[in-house]
């Protein structure tokens, strides 16, 4: 198999990983705080607090781990065909 | 008329047309003109491609029909648009360096190309045609008509001259750019959404005494206005948490982005426009729709919801400002149409016409059939668009949907399972489609999910016992190869 496949077999799944992540935060914070009643709710920067930590902040948590997964996890390959293919290795930049 | 909103408005036409003639001449000038026309060369950076991406799945219901639901139901439609934040980065992890590999490879320019090479079947190919010139000539026609109104609502004039000018600027850069042309201007577009929804936001707000205030203004009107389940508590947790399905990951399936997932130029611009793209459509996303419901607290009372976002902008901000805010959605209409009619026009000349009918085409004849059927396309869009019949309406409402169920497993499960086979992909063609047609007419929203739910199960189950049951399950040449 193209060495290529294995990395980006790899990737795919830390995708669906987090966007698994991104469901369960979105799902928690949103369910969890926002079903209480309205006179219980706590408010941040005048959200209230489960709108604020399942969108305002899981939109920035979430670009954030986009960074992090896409600047340490993925790895830079070549997509045209490349001679020394075989000896490609899995280098991290 | 309000000419300090339409000088503005005029200008962004203009830009964009002056783009669309410029980059012709470097499609001109190229070699290999279909992979140009239709993919711009496979020289996407980082950046482009992230805002292309972004200006081709934000559409007219981004800036115009969201918020205005959001008007109506609260927070809770706001915390359901969020659930868009995935397509960011999903479509583009997923499909990935492999989409990227193999399309070089088979020397693959459509999605389509993609499919034939994989599974080696004319039905899948003629299928996948089919639907997708079906269904999105429908869903351009659709934003067409949305791109009329838009303009026939800022600047007076009536809706077959507004109609006049939409069809007229958009398909002068089609036509002429290609692939080159919708990808720059897409840019322009991405840039103009993203400082509108700051600016609206922001003047909502202040418009609306800050958000502390907002939000208890709207609490005392109505207290499931600030949770999750909506005015009208109609928003369960199952509904809302389905359009993951719908606008999250089942993005992956439409044609118009997964040809996007072919055309970058390395995998650094991948990663890029993964790191920009979930950035931008999340802020785009959050802007818009909570200026929605902020929007209630400033301008109450308005009934049609569609109206919601043109008023507010004339409401909250000075003229010439207001003009650049609503570049915005035609911006989005512009650059989703565009992409959808280099889609369709490709299937039918790339797909049909080179693949069944002449595949000795000169380069010459290619080119001269191009840039006609895109012209026809358009014209045919634009008649459709000033009467338009309700077989098109009815069309549209599956055309997102529909597509998704067709396409889905077909384009991943193609990709990275190599037991599938052409009889897989054409029962979950047939089952998603046909599933969801039957679904949405007699029993929408079954078990209380959005309709697509069930119709990707089925063509998932189709793909896979299909192609397990079928004999012709050897290896395709793709996976003998190591392709695939």
């Amino acid at each position: 198999m193209d060495p290529r496949f294995k990395i980006s077999n790899r990737e795919a799944l830390m995708g669906i990983g987090l966007a698994v992540l991104n469901f369960i935060w979105w799902y928690a914070f949103s369910y969890g705080l926002g079903g209480k009643p309205v006179k219980e709710y706590h408010y941040i920067w005048g959200l209230p607090a489960w709108f604020f930590y399942s969108c305002v902040a899981g939109f920035i948590v979430f670009s954030i781990l986009v960074y992090i997964m896409v600047k340490f996890f993925f790895t830079e390959v070549p997509f045209e065909d490349v001679p020394d293919l075989e000896n490609l290795k899995e280098e991290k930049r | 008329m309000n000419w300090e909103v339409i000088v503005p408005l005029l200008a962004f036409l203009i830009g964009m047309f002056l783009v669309g003639i410029y980059t012709s001449r470097k499609v001109e000038s190229g070699s290999g003109f279909l992979q140009d026309y239709f993919l711009g060369g496979r020289h996407l950076g980082g950046f482009v491609l992230a805002m292309t991406m972004v200006a081709t799945y934000g559409s007219a219901s981004s800036f115009i029909g969201g918020p205005g639901i959001a008007y109506k139901l609260g927070l809770g439609w706001v915390l359901l648009a969020m659930a868009q934040l995935v397509t960011g980065y999903f479509t583009l992890a997923v499909l990935g360096k492999k989409f990227a590999i193999v399309a070089r490879k088979i020397d693959a320019v459509t999605l389509i190309d993609f499919l034939k090479a994989r599974y080696e079947n004319k039905w899948v190919v003629i299928l996948s045609a089919a639907s997708i010139s079906i269904f999105l000539f429908s869903s351009t026609a659709a934003q067409w008509i949305g791109g009329g109104r838009l303009i026939e609502s800022f600047t007076g004039v009536s809706y077959p001259v507004a109609l006049l000018i939409f069809s007229f600027s958009v398909l002068v850069y089609v036509i002429a750019g290609g692939f080159r042309a919708v990808v720059i201007t897409d840019t322009l577009m991405g840039i103009v959404m993203f400082v509108g929804t700051l600016i609206i936001l922001a003047g909502t707000i202040i418009a609306g005494g800050g958000v502390p205030h907002i939000i208890s203004t709207l609490a005392a009107e109505n207290p499931n206005l600030i949770t999750p389940f909506g005015a009208d508590k109609s928003l369960t947790p199952l509904y809302v948490s389905s359009f993951w399905l719908l606008v999250g990951i089942g993005v992956v399936g439409l044609p118009q982005i997964s040809v996007r997932a072919m055309s970058y130029k390395n995998s650094k611009a991948m990663h890029q426009a993964m790191i920009i793209g979930t950035f931008v459509i999340g802020f785009i996303m959050l802007g818009m729709h909570l200026t929605g419901v902020f929007g209630r607290v400033v301008i109450p009372g308005v009934e049609i919801g569609d109206k919601v976002m043109p008023m507010l902008a004339l409401k909250v901000l000075p003229g010439w400002l207001a003009g650049i805010v609503l570049a915005a959605p035609l911006a989005a209409v512009m650059s989703t149409v565009n992409a959808i009619l280099l889609i369709v026009s490709s299937s039918i000349v790339k797909d049909i016409y080179i693949n069944y009918i002449k595949p000795e085409a000169s380069q010459q004849s290619v080119k001269r059939l191009s840039f006609s059927v895109t012209a026809i396309i358009g014209i045919l869009v634009f008649i459709v668009s000033l009467y338009p019949p309700d077989l098109l309406i009815w069309l549209n409402l599956f055309s997102f949907g529909g597509l998704e169920a067709a396409f889905i497993w077909p384009v991943v499960l193609g990709l990275y399972w190599k037991r599938g086979n052409a009889a897989g992909a054409v029962g979950s063609i047939v089952t998603g489609v046909l599933s969801y047609v039957l679904l949405d007419t007699f029993a929408p929203n079954l078990w209380g999910m959005h309709t697509v739910v069930v119709p990707v199960a089925l063509s998932l189950a189709a793909y896979v016992i299909l192609s397990l049951i079928s004999k012709n399950s050897a290896q395709s040449s793709l996976g003998k190869q190591g392709i695939i």
